[in-house]
């Protein structure tokens, strides 16, 4: 099927095949490698990207349900080699050991200050609880969320 | 994991995916997949074809009605509960939604797919069980209506058979409701969970401890009325890595006297 999506902002038209998974098309077909496969059971968040506003996991979802969408990925955060603020607090915080999680952290927190600039620490942890880091260095992550917001 | 061959159509109406789901007898209907895409990933479903009912207008949107109804639409998600003043009439709604997953999984996964997939570790089967709620299907046959208590026929298996759709669930009006579970983990998989809504007696609906809800009915809403009713039930639940069946007994007669004193807490 053909599939015609826009990622950060650009188009990309291609063939697909239906039972293809939207992580799977990103990685694979657009070599966009920097959102994850974790689990591919849901669990772990890794792969989670924006489509058409909406925070989702993209191993739960077939590329051909994003036809016509406009995806938003963790390639699309830093402009023109300047990482944005969320990703600089991340650094600032030390908010990743192995990284593994993060391009997944750093969409959910995309979402989470998007709907709500100014989250509590409690409203931060239920906005990344879709999101497991198996190095479990979540205070950092928390408080690299936080200062974001400062 | 890559899913084994299928075909996927995108209809434009109801009636098309009714058409497309009768025609071929390998055909699921494809909802926020949150379930259903991970279960083909494991080859544990193997649809021939997929009918995707995102994009369909008519099984979006929640209204009140003037009488209090809420209805809401099969493929509204947990997020569009949560966020909806029409479903703030019956607020266990969005209390119970907030519940499932994680934000990523209630922003995809809808009301018509927990309903329909009736896992016995669901949240809304048993919600809808306790509130009295009536289930429209559409068929070729037609549409028609059955009461929630109905319409669970088994572990994954409800009264919308092969080729009908869930369209639409009426919850009636209400406040006095409560919700309590044991978890794996915050808003994990349920071990065991309980609805309840108040209205002179009690309804307690309890979920995972049988292939379907079990509705009990009292007549008082006293906390030994509730551990009568759950006594007297004969509970036969599964055991498993999570539970025994002995301490999931245990714990449905606790999430049910917890369900009750918070709808009873409420005015």
């Amino acid at each position: 099927m053909d599939v015609k999506v826009t990622v950060n902002g650009e188009t990309y038209e291609r063939d697909v095949e239906p039972r293809k998974l939207l992580i799977h098309f990103l990685r694979d077909d657009l070599d966009l490698t920097g959102s994850h496969i974790g689990c591919d059971t849901g669990n772990c968040g890794a792969c989670s990207v924006i489509v058409d506003g909406v925070l989702l996991k993209s191993c739960m979802m077939l590329a051909v349900q994003a036809d016509g969408a406009k995806i938003e990925t963790v390639e699309g955060l830093a402009r023109d080699g300047e990482l944005n603020g969320l990703q600089q607090a991340f650094s600032d915080h030390h908010a990743l050991q192995c990284g593994y999680c993060t391009p997944g952290m750093l969409m959910s927190a995309t979402a989470l200050l998007r709907a709500n600039p100014r989250p509590s620490e409690d409203e931060i942890r239920k906005g990344i609880q879709g999101n497991l880091c198996r190095c479990t260095g979540y205070v950092n992550i928390v408080d690299a969320i936080k200062a974001a917001t400062e | 994991m890559l899913l084994r061959e299928v075909e996927y159509a995108r209809p434009a109406s109801v009636q098309e995916a009714v058409r497309l789901l009768s025609d071929q007898e390998g055909a699921r209907a494809l909802a926020g997949g949150q379930t259903l895409i991970n279960v083909m990933k494991a080859r544990a479903a193997s649809p021939d074809a997929l009918v995707d009912l995102n994009g369909l207008d008519e099984l979006k949107g929640i209204d009140l009605g003037s009488d209090g109804t809420v209805t809401i639409g099969a493929m509204v998600t947990y997020s569009e509960v949560i966020g909806s003043a029409e479903a703030r009439a019956r607020p266990i709604l969005g209390e119970v939604c907030a519940q499932i997953a994680d934000v990523q999984v209630r922003n995809r996964g809808t009301v018509g797919g927990n309903v329909c997939s009736n896992d016995p570790t669901n949240h809304l089967p048993p919600l809808m069980v306790s509130l009295g709620a009536t289930m429209h299907i559409t068929g070729p046959g037609g549409e028609r209506t059955v009461p929630a208590e109905e319409f669970f026929l088994g572990v994954y298996m409800t009264a919308a058979g092969p080729g009908e759709l869930l369209t639409r669930i009426s919850v009636p009006p209400g406040k006095r409701d409560g919700f309590a579970s044991v978890a794996i983990g915050k808003d994990g998989t349920c071990i065991v969970n309980a609805a309840a809504s108040v209205n002179g007696g009690a309804r307690v609906a309890l979920g995972c401890v049988d292939a379907v809800p079990v509705l009990l009915k009292t007549d008082s809403v006293e906390e030994d009325a509730v551990r009568a009713a759950l006594q007297g039930a004969n509970l036969d639940p599964p055991s498993d890595v999570h539970a025994s069946a002995d301490y999931r007994r245990h714990l449905a007669e606790v999430v049910a006297v917890r369900a009750v004193a918070q709808a009873r807490g409420k005015s």
